[in-house]
């Protein structure tokens, strides 16, 4: 095990530098003067450009710019925002837990509805529930997260009034920052009410990141299980006359569940980019709207800090998913 | 799990009622993004200044509520030298500091401070010219202030004297500007002691209405009310900045009472906003201008004939309708109606297709081919460039012009379309910073603008003589008449077609009082009160 947890940790770190290369250069690659955009329409001397670039260490080659910022990464240091002119790493750290929050929220609701759906629709396969299942899967697959957040917001919060509209607490409490997890943070704040309205926050942002996650889990969890349900052992299982729940439920879903591990591994990239639009859309203060609001500034420090650490986190977890199926299967750490 | 599941949602409607129910005056601003930072000298955008320099801070000068005239503000007297060169400001007595988590000051406002604001961003020595990693003073040296102010220094304790290198009128209005912001020199230096320097930008202290209370990055900045304010006293506890980015979501919250007012609506939204028996909605001119700006070098551009007939051929009212909605007027002069010495007696080029076609005609231009640059992005003066790109386009086509509409990303569009040999008119705009009208008519007409600015790269030296004198003339009355003059020779020479003036709308929940709209774009709440 713990050769193949070498193994898989060699192959990381030319993709991480790889990662480096892509995040620095694409950026730059782009049109767009990030000094000219500090002054807006208002002309910037050539004189003050100069001098505000060599300031910013943009006037060097770009060689000279990677290394020096590579070397930076290695000692923790992801560069100063052009815009806010706070270090990367601390700004990251602030807002990265909001993020993790929303997406463990979403990726629990995608696993507790995914799962059975998946499972029901593999059991009762060609009925009107699998044919309705897969079909409201695919409409969740393919939706617009934008217009989507927006429809819940106009319907939950705006005309039902049920849920608030956006942010991740209601103003009326505040409490210092101690996890930056809100659920936890209201919890520890003692504040009556505090817990609920974290929570009430983040039912509509979850169901809306949950939404393609959702969808894909579902439909990986039936056709694994329609396959593991055609394999010879779940007829023995059968013949044995062991009860339905017992075959589907021990013998056919464990096995099923090795593609769905991977495909839930998988969702985290996904989850990450789709919560650039759902914290948008939400005012859900995480790294996706910062590195949003990024793009636009042409903040290059933040945009190739920012990827650069989702990059890590998620080739951490598909390190994680990894190991995890070599446990589940050890033929596959050889 | 039904009992389970009707306990959650017990929980989850109480939890909204209480995000609903807000405490006692405290008034929630949905406001559209994340402030840069809180030292106002840094920055240049609205957002950030309505976040630090309003709340925050005071300036020698303040701009009149819903006015561009400047009135004492820190400064409760000044005095000019006859040559316009020397101010000496008197100010005000007992002027505190806000006392916060971070900082309790000892001593009360003195020249000290204005010396220490002022000079940091106008002199590279100066110790604090540099205190945060890649740190410029964007304003203050697009506003000139440091080839401008020869030297600032203290007389006493309380007067301070300007000495300037050249006579400037407008420089009482660009000290009421947010990046002229006055700080604290004491809590400076204490930061500088602890080695703390960039928490100047982080934890704000200045003498302003409101104390800063915490920022959460991208999500809420609170403030309380200042007690120590000099002038006078806030009407709320506390204010709330949530920040929304959304436009269509600002309005949500505001339709379900998470905020009180909000700034820049979808233009599509103002008319159920009005319908809103909830909702109030105030409207004013905004200090802007959009235009379509002609290389004046380039043939047949150069002729002002061929600018005047393209201009007779632009619908101005139907680029109005399509991408405001109504919420715009076109726009005669370079600068808008609401600013002072603006010139009534102008008359616009009217939309007439069979004028246009026969001035083309006669100053010989035939099979015209051009290109129209749109900048890419929504702007206040210009919501949807593109669309008002293909209107003159349609147009153009009709008197025998062929129009290639080009556009590049931000950045590269406002680099591009300064070149002098740019290929092609560009719809480009401008917001005030001072109202002045130097602002909008030196800056970007005068000569000295060719190349930078002034995307015409339009040189007249009729013009350019009455605004470099109107400049330097301390006389109102007389500066009037000079750019009342010079907006008569721009209409005549007509380098750029004028397309609007787009109109500020303002939002809020029935029962706010005291907000006043700003012909600047300000968002100020000092004044402000909530019915209970």
């Amino acid at each position: 095990m713990f050769g193949f947890l070498l193994r898989r940790l060699a192959v990381l770190i030319p993709t991480f530098i790889g990662v480096s290369i892509i995040a620095f250069s694409f950026i730059r690659l782009l049109p767009g003067d990030p000094v000219a955009l500090l002054s807006g329409e208002r002309v910037m001397s050539p004189e003050r450009h100069a001098q505000i670039s060599a300031q910013l260490g943009m006037d060097r080659p770009m060689i000279v710019q990677y290394f020096d910022y590579l070397g930076g990464v290695l000692t923790g240091d992801f560069g100063t925002s052009i815009v806010s002119k706070k270090p990367v790493l601390d700004q990251f750290l602030t807002l990265f837990p909001a993020t993790v929050e929303l997406s463990f929220c979403a990726i629990i609701i995608a696993i507790a509805l995914g799962i059975p759906a998946g499972v029901i629709a593999a059991i009762k396969r060609g009925s009107i529930f699998d044919q309705g299942l897969m079909g409201i899967a695919l409409v969740g697959y393919s939706m617009p997260i934008f217009w989507w957040g927006l429809l819940l917001i106009i319907l939950f919060s705006g005309t039902l009034q049920w849920f608030p509209v956006s942010g991740r607490i209601s103003l009326m409490f505040y409490f210092p920052q101690v996890t930056g997890f809100m659920l936890i943070d209201s919890l520890i704040s003692g504040q009556k009410g505090a817990f609920a309205s974290a929570l009430s926050h983040l039912v509509l942002p979850s169901i809306v990141l949950a939404t393609i996650p959702l969808a894909v889990i579902a439909r990986q969890t039936r056709s694994a299980m329609l396959e593991v349900l055609s394999e010879d052992y779940v007829r023995t299982a059968r013949a044995k006359g062991l009860s339905p729940f017992r075959v589907v439920g021990i013998h056919a879903l464990r096995n099923a569940m090795i593609p769905v591990i991977t495909t839930v591994g998988l969702q985290v990239g996904v989850m990450l980019a789709g919560a650039i639009l759902t914290e948008t859309i939400f005012s859900w203060p995480g790294i996706g709207k910062w590195i949003l609001d990024s793009v636009f500034r042409r903040d290059y420090a933040v945009i190739q800090g920012g990827l650069l650490l989702i990059a890590a986190i998620i080739m951490t977890v598909n390190l994680i998913v990894d190991l995890l199926y070599g446990l589940v299967n050890p033929r596959i750490r050889h | 799990m039904k009992r389970v599941l009707t306990l959650a949602a017990a929980a989850l409607l109480s939890a909204t009622f209480f995000a609903g129910a807000a405490s006692a005056k405290t008034f929630v601003y949905c406001s559209e993004g994340s402030p840069e930072g809180f030292d106002p000298g840094l920055y240049t955008a609205g957002t950030t200044f309505d976040a630090s320099a309003h709340p925050i801070f005071n300036r020698l000068l303040e701009f009149k509520p819903g006015t561009t005239q400047p009135e004492a503000g820190l400064a409760e007297s000044w005095e000019i030298s006859a040559d316009g060169t020397v101010y000496t400001f008197k100010l005000r007595k007992g002027v505190k500091f806000q006392t916060t988590d971070f900082f309790t000051p000892t001593r009360e406002l003195n020249a000290d401070d204005v010396i220490f604001s002022i000079g940091r961003q106008i002199d590279e020595k100066n110790a604090w010219n540099k205190y945060i990693s890649g740190g410029t003073w964007e304003y203050a040296d697009g506003m000139g202030f440091p080839k401008l102010i020869k030297s600032i220094e203290k007389v006493d304790d309380l007067t301070v004297k300007v000495t300037l290198n050249r006579p400037e009128a407008p420089f009482l209005a660009n000290l009421a500007m947010p990046f002229a912001s006055i700080l604290s020199k004491e809590y400076a230096d204490s930061l500088e002691k602890d080695g703390k320097k960039e928490q100047l930008n982080q934890n704000p202290v200045g003498t302003g209405p409101f104390t800063f209370v915490a920022y959460q990055q991208d999500a809420i900045i609170r403030y309380k009310k200042n007690a120590d304010y000099w002038g006078t006293a806030p009407k709320i506890d506390d204010l709330v900045f949530a920040i929304t980015s959304d436009a269509a979501v600002r309005y949500q919250k505001l339709k379900a009472g998470e905020c009180h007012l909000m700034p820049f609506p979808n233009a599509a939204d103002v008319e159920s906003m009005k319908s809103d028996p909830n909702l109030e909605v105030l409207e004013q001119e905004g200090l802007n201008i959009a235009y379509l700006a002609y290389n004046t070098t380039q043939a047949p551009f150069d002729k002002p004939e061929v600018r005047i007939a393209l201009n007779k051929a632009i619908n101005k009212k139907a680029i109005v309708d399509a991408v405001f909605q109504g919420m715009a007027t076109p726009a005669t002069n370079p600068i808008p109606p609401t600013m002072w010495s603006y010139n009534n007696e102008t008359k616009d080029d009217t939309y007439d297709l069979d004028a246009a076609k026969k001035m083309l005609a006669d100053a010989g231009v035939k099979d015209l081919s051009m290109k129209i640059w749109a900048m890419p992005v929504s702007r206040p003066y210009m919501l949807n460039a593109r669309r008002a790109a293909e209107i003159m386009q349609d147009d153009f086509a009709k008197i025998g012009v062929k129009v290639e509409i080009v556009s590049y990303e931000w950045a590269e569009y406002l680099s591009r379309s300064k070149a002098k040999d740019r290929d092609g008119a560009a719809i480009l705009g401008w917001t005030g910073d001072n109202g002045d009208p130097d602002n909008f008519l030196d800056t970007l007409l005068g000569c000295d603008a060719v190349g930078g600015n002034n995307r015409a790269q339009w040189c007249n030296q009729e013009f350019d003589a009455l605004v470099k004198k109107a400049k330097v003339t301390s006389d109102q009355a007389e500066r009037t008449k000079l750019y009342e003059q010079a907006q008569a020779v721009f209409k005549k020479d007509a380098p750029w077609a004028t397309i609007d003036h787009s109109l500020a709308v303002v939002p809020m929940r029935k029962g706010v009082t005291g907000f006043t709209q700003s012909p600047l774009g300000d968002f100020t709440f000092e004044a402000v009160d909530i019915a209970e």
